[in-house]
């Protein structure tokens, strides 16, 4: 009992570590990868004594974006602006993060794992009701948003706090949509099963993932969830060449950088929730519990453990991929007016999402069988 | 549920409801009824209604709580300052909700209420069984509750909306509308 | 398990909490958060009794008075919008049109 209450403690303060430094990571590729898709260098001033210029090594930057930025931000002077409410403008900050850690502890990120002959469930928590939680937590991260732009006694911010925590709402909508598509292809609300049923091949080659399931439920869970972590194409909100920083714009110091953490953090959890329920999770491409089986046949055998890791590599290198793609996005792409906004999230993706719903109950009706 | 997490979350809960009615900012006691409302929540999920807490959490804390913050916004409600009311109505509301706790305390804590615990059956609480009860006991509540969220959106959005006219006249506050719909209620009246 | 007077206390001090919140606050909009804690008073209560009689009924019922107080939620909050559009006020005391 105790074993696995211990075992489930390390293994959410690992994935919450996860989270934390993917975003950290999305954060240097915010600078220097944007700066290499835009053909310009990027950050490359910031160093510690001339260490690598030293040796004829080029900047990289990262001791300017993971090192002297942070560090400015949170030794920069915190205020609250006249006239605002003080302790709603302290708490917003955690308002804003708080549901997305949390999030974070029901993402499966490997298969049972054996150690000194106890088995772990590589989940920290494993809730027969997972899809649910997902969405609750979802819901609950307009609040943060919503009580940033009110408390800042600004009426731009307001405004931006306002529009976010629209647009947040809808997205939520169509969000829901697909998540309930694939939670009715896998037949259960238990992310570890949805990714379980990921395995196998189909013809032989082709891995069972989600997506080749239902593609218009992935294309719409990845808009719905660049919207609702508020990435371009869809930042209106905190349109960074227009409104200096939307709904965050009066916070400053730590403060902003908890917000700008909950963006990142978000966009990873978007990506990680992607990749398991269309990308299969932490299913390693013809990869069973007991070694590889090749399509040609041909059987390779893997101790349990080396597979085990396989699984969380597996996973790692998926959900780096698509924050990688939510970024090239990102740098690529102009944003959206907000009633073109409006009208995609009402009039495009809910009636699609309906529809895939439909189309997915038919087939599963007409089949007799889940999957 | 071990009873001392019991207690503290009931703890919680009381303060967070004292929270909603005492406070003078409308936004701060939006904010004690949304942890009211998680609280409870919290407390579904250790009475294994685990799908029914998660879809209050999703539909009260998560929808229903936005579109109030939403109103206090539209209405750009301030916080009120000053005595609001009768003393006299306070002291009364007061002891009459004392009255009325105390009297289904006595009601209800008897000890001869206290029920025998059933063997749950396999699948309490989940989606499954929940969906089970739904269309197959509760199927015509269901249809009419689909048809009630109909009539309450088509509602909703007929009592909310401005006048085109009053809006094209440029009557852009509650005073130029008022007036000009007495003017209009006038010359029916008349003509 | 917790046993029942527990749940069903918790249940009346919340439901009689929202009670006073009703009478005593004159600002519309608070004592339509009380009238949402009084539902939620009793949705605890439908579902510990619900959960002692291993009846799945309880859950369904809370189910139902949840989506009944979405519902009522829109409509009543379009009510009051109109009224502040037609009145300017929200203070309970001030909407007298209807007094003897």
């Amino acid at each position: 009992m105790t074993v696995e209450l211990i075992a489930g403690a390390i293994k959410a303060i690992l994935m919450i570590l996860i989270g934390l430094h993917l975003a950290i990571f999305l954060l240097y590729f915010e600078r220097k990868g944007s700066a290499l898709i835009h053909d310009r260098i990027g950050s490359n001033r910031a160093s510690i004594t001339g260490f690598g210029k030293r040796f004829g090594l080029p900047n990289l930057g990262i001791i300017n974006t993971l090192v002297a930025d942070p560090l400015k931000l949170f030794t920069k002077e915190d205020f609250i602006p006249d006239g605002a409410d003080k302790f709603l403008h302290t708490l917003a900050p955690f308002l804003a993060l708080f549901p997305v850690m949390i999030t974070f502890v029901i993402i499966p990120f490997g298969d049972t794992i054996s150690i000194a002959g106890h088995k772990f469930d590589l989940q920290a928590t494993n809730l027969n009701a997972g899809a649910l939680y997902l969405l609750a937590t979802l819901g609950l991260g307009v609040y943060g948003v919503a009580i940033a732009g009110w408390a800042s006694n600004n009426r731009w911010s307001l405004l931006g706090g306002i529009r976010a925590t629209a647009q947040m709402i809808s997205y939520e909508l169509a969000m829901g949509l697909a998540i309930v598509s694939v939670i009715m292809t896998f037949g259960t609300l238990n992310l570890q099963e949805i990714v379980r049923g990921q395995g196998g091949v189909w013809f032989g080659f082709l891995p069972r993932w989600g997506i080749f399931v239902q593609p218009l439920a992935f294309i719409l869970l990845l808009t719905a969830g660049a919207a609702e972590s508020k990435r371009v194409p869809f930042d209106l909100p905190e349109s960074e060449s227009e409104l200096i920083l939307g709904y965050f714009t009066e916070y400053s110091g730590g403060k902003q950088a908890v917000f700008m953490l909950t963006d990142l953090a978000e966009q990873a959890l978007i990506a990680m929730l992607l990749t398991t329920f269309f990308l299969g999770g932490w299913q390693f491409p013809w990869l069973m519990r007991d070694g590889f089986h090749f399509p040609g046949g041909s059987f390779l055998a893997v101790p349990a453990l080396a597979v085990s890791i396989l699984g969380i590599i597996a996973f790692l290198v998926k959900v780096l991929a698509l924050c990688i793609f939510l970024g090239m996005v990102r740098w690529t792409l102009p944003r959206f007016r907000y009633d073109q906004l409006m009208r995609l999230g009402w009039k495009g993706l809910v009636p699609l999402g309906i529809l895939n719903v439909l189309i997915t109950a038919f087939v599963i009706v007409g089949t007799g069988s889940t999957h | 549920m071990p009873p001392f997490l019991y207690l503290f979350l009931g703890a919680l809960a009381i303060v967070s409801a004292l929270g909603v009615v005492v406070q003078r900012n409308p936004i701060h006691s939006l904010l004690s009824l949304i942890s009211t409302l998680l609280i409870i929540a919290i407390f579904f999920i250790g009475e294994d209604a685990v799908v029914v807490g998660f879809l209050q959490i999703i539909v009260y804390a998560g929808a229903i709580m936005v579109l109030f913050l939403f109103v206090i916004w539209l209405l750009n409600l301030q916080a009120e300052i000053g005595p609001t009311g009768h003393v006299v109505l306070k002291v009364f509301g007061s002891l009459a909700a004392a009255a009325l706790a105390t009297e289904l305390f006595l009601f209800l804590s008897a000890p001869h209420l206290e029920v025998k615990m059933v063997r749950e059956p396999s699948g309490y609480g989940s989606l499954a069984s929940l969906a089970g009860k739904l269309f197959n006991e509760y199927l015509v509540a269901f249809e009419v509750t689909s048809v009630l969220l109909l009539a309450a959106v088509v509602g909703a959005v007929a009592l909310a909306r401005r006048i085109p006219d009053e809006v094209e006249l440029g009557a852009s506050d509650v005073r130029a509308a008022t007036a000009m719909r007495a003017a209009d209620a006038a010359r029916r009246v008349q003509g | 398990m917790i046993p029942l007077t527990y749940m069903m206390s918790l249940s009346t001090i919340i439901f009689a909490i929202g009670v006073a919140g009703v009478i005593i606050r004159r600002n519309i909009l608070v004592m339509y958060m009380s009238i949402e804690l009084m539902l939620n008073a009793v949705n605890l209560a439908f579902i510990a009794l619900g959960n002692r009689l291993g009846s799945m009924d309880g859950q369904v019922i809370a189910f139902f008075v949840m989506t009944v107080a979405a519902a009522e939620a829109a409509v009543g909050l379009a009510i009051i919008i109109s009224t502040f559009r037609n009145r300017e006020t929200v203070h309970a005391d001030e909407l007298t049109l209807m007094r003897w």
